[in-house]
């Protein structure tokens, strides 16, 4: 079904990249067997960068500048350790480009939790060796989906201030391009811990953050149980989890364009991980998250035990914007309009691991 | 002597589409010798049978003249081999998608 002029979905799942085109046509890109948990696309080079990842044979960033009709895959994975780390590379998180002042720049994020930087536009990565040789690394845990980099925000006003968020270590913030890195998680609460340590300096199982489009030091966060906003750019952490059925849940959007604006779709509790009673609801709101209201139009609302991971809900750059989430169960919903209606765009598709919206306008 | 090493279907795009390739190593060889020939003449395909410490990948099974390396008498990547001894690299059985 069609979604929008100018608009191609990038849909990453355990089983392939596909793509939904302005047509409404389901392509399937990236197959034979291998999944990609991570997609990007780059608007400087008009290129997918995809984290393609074998079952088998292990896993690399792949290129496509002709919207994934043909794909440049290294010779030799791309993503590795170097050998004195005595650790493997198990799948790409994330792949964020840099802003337009550093048109070769591209960080990648993987498992076990590295930062990894392209100063090729993707072609070759680097570690960053400035978070892993952080004194912290060796007591990161892994949370239930492994051990990962899965939040990479840069900042347009200067290239060298990066934030990560790690579960499970927490958000990480570097303000020197990646040499050195603090812990960032004042106020965020770790409720797996013994009740008198739960404000820990790091360890929380932080699962995506975002960062508002208007005032660029205003982040929000969705924590493994805990909503919260920051004011100062990731220093200190308020919480904003009153008004919504679940504080649980894994992804946070920022509308592209309004100030105050995110969205969450609550994700049960921790042992029940699909839509609180089984309506499918995304929660949006309009004032930093003073109050939030529920989007239910277009979505069901009897019977619905879905699960929307992490990186599966993102928005498109348009205004009113475009909104897309992907499930669990291979469904795909998408709203044109700021999320007040939403419409079933895909359905049957594998496990829906990422979604990203390509503005080729 | 040569050894032949027969390449999964997933792999031939890295040597040009073969289905098997021949490597030539001094007598007696190891796994590790014609695993370093096959770099060599062929980038692209012990990269991805070995993760970036030079280990084996968990899912991925090589037989030296039709017996694992990973059980028996064989000695992983230290396993010997003479001339006209034959190597497979396969995806295990344990395939799919554990997080599916």
């Amino acid at each position: 079904m069609p979604v929008r002029p100018d608009v191609l979905l990038l849909i990453g799942t355990t089983k392939g990249l596909f793509t939904l085109d302005p047509s409404g046509e389901v392509q399937n890109p990236i197959a034979n067997g291998a999944s990609v948990p991570s997609v990007a696309f780059d608007p400087r080079k008009r290129r997918i960068l995809a984290g393609k990842t074998s079952f088998f044979w292990g896993t690399g960033v792949v290129c496509s500048d002709d919207l994934g009709k043909t794909w440049v895959e290294p010779e030799a994975p791309n993503l590795q350790f170097p050998a004195e780390f005595d650790a493997s590379i198990k799948q790409a998180w994330q792949i964020a480009p840099a802003s337009a002042n550093e048109p070769d720049v591209v960080y990648v994020g993987v498992e076990p939790a590295a930062l990894f930087r392209s100063n090729d536009g993707g072609q070759t990565f680097e570690v960053v060796r400035g978070l892993w040789d952080h004194p912290h690394r060796p007591t990161w845990q892994p949370g239930g989906g492994g051990l990962c980099l899965h939040t990479i925000l840069l900042d347009e006003r200067d290239p060298r201030k990066l934030t990560v968020a790690i579960s499970t270590g927490g958000v990480y913030r570097s303000d020197d391009g990646g040499a050195s890195w603090r812990s960032s998680n004042s106020g965020i609460r770790a409720d797996f811990m013994p009740e008198d340590q739960r404000y820990p300096e790091y360890g929380q199982c932080v699962h995506k953050v975002a960062r508002d489009a208007a005032n660029p030091d205003t982040l929000f966060l969705q924590n493994h149980g805990g909503l919260y906003r920051s004011d100062n750019n990731g220093a200190s952490w308020t919480d904003i989890g009153d008004g919504v059925p679940s504080d649980f849940g894994f992804p946070m959007v920022a509308h592209p364009h309004k100030a105050g604006t995110a969205y969450v779709i609550p994700n049960g509790d921790a042992m029940n991980r699909w839509t609180p009673e089984a309506r499918c609801r995304v929660y949006r709101t309009s004032n930093g998250g003073g109050s939030w209201e529920a989007l239910t139009s277009g979505l069901p609302q009897k019977d619905a035990y879905i699960t929307v991971l992490r990186d599966a809900f993102t928005s498109d750059q348009q205004n009113p914007a475009g909104l897309y989430f992907g499930t669990r169960s291979g469904e795909l919903y998408a709203s044109r309009n700021d999320g007040d209606s939403w419409e079933l765009v895909a359905e049957h598709l594998p496990p829906v691991l990422m979604v990203r919206a390509a503005n080729l306008g | 002597m040569q050894v032949l090493v027969h390449i999964p279907g997933s792999l031939r795009q890295y040597c040009g589409g073969a289905r098997q390739v021949r490597v030539e190593c001094e007598a007696p060889s190891t796994l590790a010798c014609v695993f370093e020939r096959l770099h060599a003449d062929h980038p692209g395909v012990v990269e991805r049978a070995l993760d970036e410490q030079g280990k084996i990948r968990q899912h991925v099974n090589v037989f030296v003249d039709g017996e694992s390396i990973r059980a028996g008498p064989k000695r992983g990547l230290e396993t010997p081999l003479g001339a006209g001894s034959e190597v497979w690299i396969l995806p295990a059985v344990s395939g799919g998608q554990a997080a599916a």
